[in-house]
Formats: C-alpha cells, sequence, structure tokens
C-alpha cells in the first residue's frame, strides 16, 4: 500500500509541477501531437486501404490470362476459352472486355467495361458515382443522372449515345468512381473490337492450389499468353501502397526529427529553476530514485498524452475527416479521386511501433539529464 | 545525541583550488536542547552543519547518531535518516514556487507512502500551528517574508523529527519575525525537540531559547558552552 501511496504522492506533485511550466510543456504537447498526428494517419491509411482494396479483390477472378504481342497486351481470341476449359481443374472461363475510354468534353479517361447483365439491353449503361459528378461541365455537382444520355465517340469517328440506367453505390466506390458498364455489344462499337477478339479471360479455378499448375499448362499451350493471379495483385497493392505510404513517411520524417530536436533541447535542458528544485528536493529527503521516479512521471504524463490525442485526432482524420491532408498523395490511380469513407482498421503492431519509437525514447531523454543533477550532493542546496 | 569525531572535511580534494572546510572538529551535540554555531562568514557553520544534518559526508572522522555509526552509510541510508530524523530550515527558505503552501509542507513526506489525506491533515494541523491555516491553498510566492518562513518551519516538522535543523532563520526577518522565529524554537524545545542553528545573528545567540553556543572560525571549534 505503502509504495502505491507513494507513487500516488509523487504523481500528484508531478502534475501540479507541470501546470507551473505551462508554457514551455503546452508548446511541446502541441508539436508532439502533431507529429504523432501525421505519422499515425499514414499508418492508419496505409493499413485499411490495402485491407479495403485485399477486401474488394477477394470477389475478382483467381487468375486472368492475357495474350502479349512483343510484351505488351493484346486482344486475346475468344477460342481460346474452349481450349482452356478443356484444361481438368478449371471451374469456369470467361471473356472479358474492358477498356479506357478519354472524355474529351471533361478531359477525363473512364474505365468502360462490358457487363453481362446489360447483354441484352444495348443503348444502355450504368455508371460509377465519380462519373456522374466530374463528368460534363458542371464540376462539384451531380450533372448526370439516370435516363440521361451520354455520348460516347467510336473508333471509327461515329458518335454512339448510350442512356444512363443506374448509378452503382457510393460504398463501392473506391474500385468503381470511374468506371462505366456497358453491353458487350456497345463496347466492340465504341472501340471497333472484332466478335472473335476480347480482352482478357477470367478463369475459376476449384483449389487454389492447383493455380501455378494450371497457369504453367495454360502457358504451355498457348506462349502467347500471361497469366495473373489474384494474390499477385494483391501484393502489388500492397507493395503500391506501402510505396506511397513510405514516400510520406520520408517527407515527414524531416519533421519527425525537427520535433526530435525540439523535444531533446526541451527535455534535456534543465532550466536552473529545475536544478535548484531537485536540489531542496534531495535536502528535504527525497533519494535520486524518488527524483527519477517524478521525471519519469513527467516525461510518461506529457508523451502519453500527446501520444493518444495524435492517435484520436489521426483516426477522425483518416475514418472520419476522409484523409483530406494525404488525399492527392496517398490515393487514386487517375484523374478521378473516389469520395469514400475507410472502414476503421487499425493494425496495434504499427500502433505499438509508433508506441515505441516516440513515447519511450522521449520518457528516457527526460530522465537521463535529471539523474545527472539528482546526483548532487543534498549540501549543495545549502549554498543556493 | 550526535556526536563528532575529529572531522574534517575538505573541497576539491588534490585540486589547485583545495579548500579545507572542517579540520579536525570534537563536538557532541546534546539532546533536547538548542545549540547555536556561531562565527563570521566562512568560518565553517553551514558545513559542520551539513554533515550533522546527513547532508553531507566528511572527508574523515567518524559520526556516531545516538549509538549507531553513520558515516559511511551509502546514500539510501542517509537519505531515510535525513527524513526521518532531521528536519531542515534554510537561509533562503527553499521553498518550491509555483505549488501551494500546503504542497511544500507535504513535500518531504510524500517518499514515505503514507496515506494523502492523512498526510494532509497532518500538514493543515501544522500550518494551523503557525497560524497559516488561511494562506494552506496560497503559493508560496505570494506570502510574505514571515510567512514562508513559516512555511518552511512547518515543511521541517511534517516528519515529526527528532532534530530541527536551521541555517542561518533571522537572516532575511525583521527584528519582530526573528523574534518570533526564536519563540517557536523554544516551544519545539520544550516539546522535546533538539535545536540545532548556524547563525551570526545576535538576536539568535541572546535568545533565552538558546541553551549552547559552539563558536567557530577557519573551520575549527574555538569554544563551546553554556549560553550566559
Amino acid at each position: 500500500m505503502g509504495v502505491i501511496n507513494k507513487q500516488r504522492n509523487i504523481l500528484d506533485f508531478t502534475l501540479s509541477s507541470l501546470g507551473r511550466r505551462k508554457g514551455k510543456n503546452l508548446a511541446l504537447v502541441v508539436v508532439y501531437t502533431f507529429v504523432i498526428f501525421l505519422l499515425a494517419s499514414v499508418m492508419f491509411f496505409a493499413h485499411s486501404i490495402k485491407k479495403e482494396a485485399s477486401l474488394i479483390l477477394q470477389g475478382a477472378p483467381e487468375m486472368t490470362v492475357q495474350k502479349l504481342v512483343a510484351g505488351r497486351q493484346d486482344l486475346i481470341p475468344t477460342r481460346y476459352v474452349d481450349t482452356i476449359r478443356r484444361i481438368r481443374g478449371v471451374q469456369s472461363v470467361a471473356p472479358r472486355l474492358w477498356g479506357y475510354y478519354l472524355d474529351a468534353l471533361s478531359g477525363v479517361n473512364f474505365t468502360l467495361m462490358a457487363n453481362a447483365d446489360l447483354k441484352d439491353r444495348p443503348g444502355e449503361i450504368v455508371i460509377g458515382n465519380g462519373v456522374s459528378w466530374r463528368s460534363g461541365t458542371g464540376k462539384g455537382k451531380q450533372s448526370i443522372r439516370k435516363n440521361d444520355i451520354i455520348p460516347f465517340k467510336t473508333y471509327d469517328g461515329s458518335v454512339l449515345t448510350l442512356k444512363v440506367k443506374g448509378i452503382l453505390p457510393f460504398a463501392s466506390e473506391l474500385v468503381t468512381a470511374d468506371l462505366i458498364l456497358v453491353s458487350e455489344a456497345d463496347f466492340r462499337k465504341i472501340f471497333s473490337i472484332p466478335n472473335d477478339l476480347t480482352t482478357d479471360l477470367v478463369l475459376q479455378v476449384g483449389n487454389p492450389r492447383e493455380l501455378s499448375t494450371i497457369a504453367a499448362k495454360i502457358k504451355q499451350m498457348h506462349p502467347d499468353t500471361r497469366q495473373i493471379l489474384r494474390e499477385e495483385i494483391l501484393r502489388t497493392y500492397d507493395a503500391v501502397f506501402d510505396w506511397r505510404g513510405g514516400l510520406i513517411i520520408v517527407v515527414l520524417s524531416c519533421v519527425f526529427f525537427s520535433f526530435i530536436i525540439l523535444a531533446w533541447d526541451k527535455a534535456t535542458g534543465l532550466s536552473g529553476d529545475e536544478k535548484r528544485e531537485i536540489g531542496i528536493l534531495k535536502a528535504i529527503g527525497w533519494e535520486t530514485s524518488d527524483i527519477l521516479l517524478m521525471k519519469f512521471w513527467e516525461g510518461a504524463a506529457l508523451s502519453l498524452s500527446a501520444f493518444f490525442m495524435g492517435i484520436f485526432l489521426a483516426y477522425l482524420h483518416i475514418f472520419l475527416g476522409s484523409f483530406i491532408l494525404f488525399e492527392p498523395a496517398l490515393k487514386g490511380w487517375s484523374v478521378l479521386y473516389p469520395h469514400f469513407r475507410l472502414t476503421p482498421s487499425i493494425n496495434a503492431y504499427q500502433i505499438a511501433t509508433l508506441f515505441f519509437l516516440t513515447v519511450i525514447p522521449y520518457t528516457v531523454a527526460t530522465i537521463v539529464p535529471s539523474w545527472r543533477s539528482a546526483t548532487i550532493d543534498p549540501d549543495a542546496v545549502m549554498r543556493m | 545525541m550526535i556526536h563528532l569525531q575529529n572531522i574534517r572535511k575538505v573541497f576539491n580534494a588534490g585540486k589547485p583550488n583545495e579548500f579545507v572546510a572542517i579540520q579536525g572538529v570534537d563536538l557532541t551535540i546534546e539532546v533536547h536542547r538548542a545549540t547555536a554555531l556561531r562565527g563570521p562568514s566562512g568560518s565553517g557553520k553551514t558545513t559542520l552543519l551539513s554533515i550533522l544534518g546527513c547532508l553531507s559526508r566528511p572527508t574523515s572522522g567518524r559520526i556516531m547518531l545516538e549509538d549507531r555509526e553513520i558515516t559511511s552509510l551509502p546514500e539510501r541510508f542517509l537519505t531515510e535518516i535525513r527524513r526521518g530524523t532531521f528536519g531542515f530550515m534554510f537561509q533562503q527558505f527553499n521553498l518550491i514556487k509555483g505549488i501551494t503552501a500546503l504542497e511544500n509542507v507535504m513535500l518531504p513526506a510524500y517518499p514515505n507512502g503514507e496515506n494523502y489525506a492523512v498526510l494532509k491533515k497532518r500538514a493543515m494541523d501544522l500550518l494551523g500551528l503557525l497560524n497559516l491555516s488561511g494562506k494552506a491553498l496560497v503559493k508560496v510566492e505570494w506570502l510574505s517574508g514571515g510567512e514562508a518562513q513559516r512555511v518552511a518551519i512547518a515543511r521541517a516538522l511534517i516528519n515529526n523529527p527528532a532534530i530541527i535543523i536551521a541555517d542561518e532563520p533571522t537572516a532575511h526577518l525583521d527584528t519582530r519575525l526573528s523574534g518570533e522565529f526564536m519563540e517557536i524554537m523554544r516551544q519545539f524545545k520544550k516539546e522535546g525537540k533538539t535545536i540545532l542553528i548556524a547563525s551570526h545573528d545576535p538576536m539568535v545567540h541572546e535568545s533565552n531559547a538558546i541553551d549552547r553556543i559552539v563558536d567557530m572560525r577557519d573551520g575549527k571549534v574555538m569554544a563551546a558552552g553554556d549560553a550566559p
């Protein structure tokens, strides 16, 4: 009980001591919180977007087969479907038509994709939320609504007008922001693609462990193709977002190092008053360890407050504030930046890393100079 | 009883600025009595006081507290003895600014691990005894010289020490306040405490609270005897 009371009493004194140097401590907490906020924001964002992407890709085909000509992707003959379907272990093979369409009016690249649901409904399209907001002239206003007509310039120079029959839900915006779903016939008309060719083939495989074997068989059967596995796409996404996150961290490291210099200066430079106080405490019966305990509580109180405030603000910024500060740097492949909210997802390992890289060094930095002062002879105070 | 035997204290030993502050002092401080160390500046009063109060160790010699030799005890034990046996009053009061009088009084007891409420009550009682109840929650920098002195007295008493040590306690007080201070010391002596004061203020030596005077000069005890 005595030990707890001692800790409590010293903590009480520490907290009232912090109030005595309001300016210094407040400035430190503000800068400290800001640094934690920035670092935690990057970490939260990169982690959540990777998780989001991987969740979305769960529904993606396990394997995509593309034809290559001179190392670049080319249209693949639809007859490949029949030969690939015959490979043991392949559950289904389907041709897929997709591509990019530059809308000259808005200067935006849309992703066009042929959709099976629209097969018997030529002339109709379903558009992503970003398309409805950004295409046309009125940026920021929803300029395209259901039943509106969008003109497409085809590759043979004519104009094809298609009617909007639906807008994709907001929740899927990360991947559908710039998406336009069209019928197969309209797709072929816009891009002048003959009926015996398609963009790529997607496969479902019964046993995921057979994926690499099946891929090897397809390669043997059609040496002009490449096989892309879902796991490979996931790995690429991870690498891309890690790279982007890393880039931001590198930029932020300047801020971080400035903070270290500031913190080192503030935490380690004991003022004359602080040294005098340590002398008085020793003279009236405090041990060196009591003084170190007090300084430990002081550093811990400051850095923990800043740490939790920074984490809290980063959470608000990323998950409720739509990561407004990092949006252009971390997100978006095309001209259309999707507007969406990330599902909160926090990695405990990352939080722990941040904790050990900030709170622990700061707390230690406050103890070291105090230790030097605390080992002075208590009689020094008699001569002050 | 504190018994000093052939005490020597050398600062910066072996360096060009070596200084012998105390040389070969033998002295016995009797319990329940008030002793004053008298002498000019630089005579070694403060150094001897800090050795007596376990604030510093002598370079050579022996210190006996009651029947226990404490000369070479490690810092931790020395601190425990200092906290439990001695109450200190310093020339500049040495109160900690920015916190209240009450917190200042409680400070020496924090490392004991006492219950906060019990400790607070004892501190309030002490402040009441010194007519400072109304100033308990006032920050010490707002107190007058006399009030700050009494807070320092209360702080010295919080751990109920057997020996009170005061270094030039009246240096910053006027005649009236100095008289009041000596009266408080007389009361404590009456309650059974041992008082040890280093001062060159005649008001201290001539006070009827003082039983014994030790004259010092150049780090040596020149004379020791009962006060007239």
